[in-house]
């Protein structure tokens, strides 16, 4: 019996939300007194693999197939569930990013094993975990009854903890059918130089009090200064003031981020579900009685156009 | 062309959730259900695909009795006929099994869900009925194309998009972007009332999971409000207080 962790590479590079997922199943194995593996599907440097054993894997499958360069969830999953296989691993954890969501259910059916996905917190007792519901307006204690088990961790959810484990590297080759590799991925877009939405410790999010997208230039200039990702509400994207990708909220994306700022957004109901667990959050309203401000921990009631260029210049000058 | 598209019923976007039973049920009196807003997409954009005669769409629901008037609303915007399979819907993988089933004994070109559900936010089924059907699936997309035989499909992934085209049988998740959601008229509202609503048994399924208790989140401290005219305090509040920045 051990634990295992997929860890999803991008571009060679594993980011933030795998070393959380690596620490998270760490924390795992311990409580069950068993030890670590991780299993890693595509080309990454062994340089890479290794930063692994900082967070307490103790071993890493290699898995690098030409054919699997490419996130094919059908494939990716075979070749997991393989690898639990072959470590004795009862507990397969994951990320609970995009790819994450569409490979951890077809995993758990390889395995006939119960998932939870958007989990909060570690396993209690009878493996019971906490997991987001009703679009951040509750939190499900699910147990798994399954002798498998999967386990999709939110992003933010658990910190990265480090937790230094000497690491083998070992080659792995499942075989692969072709029938898994039948979805085939012809191109790959992604913008390099922002930060992405569900990964984010820090995002700024507009609403419609900012009146027109020709207005999200102090959005986007807070954002940068921050290191954060831009988001916006349901009403903006609605009207294609920006990106549907950018939605968060109860019918857009779910986040829960460090910091959250909130400008010219009122704050219904939909909206709150999907910010809510965010750990702090300011609204810049100039509606003193809009519905965000009883969540927020941090207010001002102002105009939007007046207040944010106030604070991009004493984040600048904080910055120094 | 035939489409199935699994729809979920689900409490309307503004309920208050609260629980009885010491917290280990969904309090149900007075809410409003609906079709999953997601699976409103999907359901859209199957009815778009299949619109000038090209195929038909054929809803279905895993769920007691109680969910016909949210299936009823789905015919209403356009799916010719409907299934429900009767049980209540214990947990995705239980939910997925039955959908499976059901598909493997009706042949259909592509499945079609919701990229999750709004009540317990799993984004499990698709990608289960594709894993039990063993073909693929595709989870979040945000863009589908068919030519009858192959799929263009534009999935989401973080901090961008990734194009994938499946030809042959697959699943797909659908999220905001892959059609704008329809709204029933008068038409499709009468027609609803005679389109053809079929109910299927259950088969048996092994519990792998089951919620044993809900908890609400701890209610947040009040607001500490800033003047407008000091609005640059706040980066030292974040800075020194509130340590986020």
């Amino acid at each position: 019996m051990s634990v295992l962790v997929y860890v999803e590479q991008v571009e060679g590079k594993f980011k933030k939300s795998v070393f959380e997922a690596v620490s998270y199943a760490k924390a795992i194995a311990d409580q069950q007194g068993t030890s670590l593996s991780a299993v890693s599907i595509g080309n990454v440097a062994d340089s890479e693999l290794n930063e692994l054993g900082k967070y307490g894997a103790s071993k890493v499958l290699k898995v690098e197939a030409d054919q699997l360069k490419n996130f094919v969830n059908q494939a990716y999953a075979a070749v997991i569930a393989e690898a639990a296989k072959k470590e004795g691993a009862n507990i397969v954890v994951l990320s609970n990013s995009f790819s994450g969501k569409g490979l951890a259910p077809r995993v758990a059916v390889k395995l006939e094993a119960g998932l939870i996905d958007g989990a909060v917190d570690l396993p209690t007792g009878d493996f019971s975990v906490k997991k987001t519901a009703f679009s951040g307006k509750a939190f499900a204690i699910t147990t798994l009854t399954s002798a498998n088990k999967v386990i999709a961790l939110n992003p933010n959810a658990f910190g990265v903890k480090e937790n230094h484990t000497n690491i083998t590297i070992e080659a792995f080759s499942p075989e692969v059918k072709s029938s898994d590799l039948a979805a085939i991925v012809k191109e790959i877009v992604r913008a390099t130089n922002k930060v992405s939405l569900p990964d984010a410790e820090i995002v700024v999010s507009g609403g419609r009090g900012l009146k027109g997208p020709e207005n999200w230039g102090m959005v986007e200039e807070l954002a940068d200064l921050l290191g954060a990702a831009t988001a916006c509400s349901k009403p903006v994207s609605d009207a294609d003031w920006r990106p549907h990708s950018e939605h968060v909220g109860q019918t857009g994306i779910a986040i829960s981020p460090n910091l959250y700022i909130a400008i010219g957004i009122s704050g219904a109901i939909q909206h709150l579900a999907g910010v809510s667990s965010s750990k702090v959050i300011v609204v810049i309203n100039k509606d003193a009685e809009a519905p965000f401000f009883k969540v927020a921990d941090y207010g001002i009631v102002g105009d939007a156009f007046e207040v944010v260029p106030k604070i991009i210049a004493a984040l600048k000058a904080h910055k120094g | 062309m035939k489409i199935l598209v699994c729809i979920s019923n689900v409490p309307d976007t503004t309920t208050k959730i609260t629980f009885t039973g010491d917290n280990t049920q969904f309090n149900t009196a007075g809410v409003q259900f609906i079709v999953n807003p997601y699976d409103e997409i999907a359901l859209s954009r199957a009815i778009e695909l299949c619109e000038g005669g090209k195929g038909t769409v054929t809803v279905v629901n895993v769920g007691e009795s109680a969910t016909e008037p949210t299936i009823r609303k789905a015919l209403a915007i356009g799916a010719d006929d409907a299934v429900r399979i009767n049980a209540a819907p214990r947990d995705a993988y239980f939910v997925a099994k039955q959908i499976a089933e059901y598909a493997k004994s009706n042949e259909f070109d592509m499945i079609l869900c919701g990229r999750e559900s709004i009540d317990y936010n799993g984004s499990q089924v698709a990608a289960m009925i594709g894993e039990f059907l063993d073909i693929p699936s595709i989870s979040i997309i945000k863009k589908l194309d068919y030519d009858g035989s192959t799929a263009t499909i534009e999935r989401e992934i973080e901090g961008g998009k990734e194009v994938v085209t499946v030809s042959g049988k697959f699943v797909a998740s659908c999220a905001e972007g892959t059609a704008e959601a329809k709204i029933p008229n008068m038409r499709g509202i009468m027609s609803a009332r005679t389109k053809p609503l079929q109910t299927v048994e259950a088969v048996d399924v092994p519990e792998l999971s089951k919620i044993s208790k809900f908890e609400t989140p701890a209610p947040r401290g009040s607001v500490k409000l800033i003047p407008a005219e000091s609005a640059e305090e706040l980066i030292g509040l974040l800075h020194t207080e509130a340590k986020v920045i």
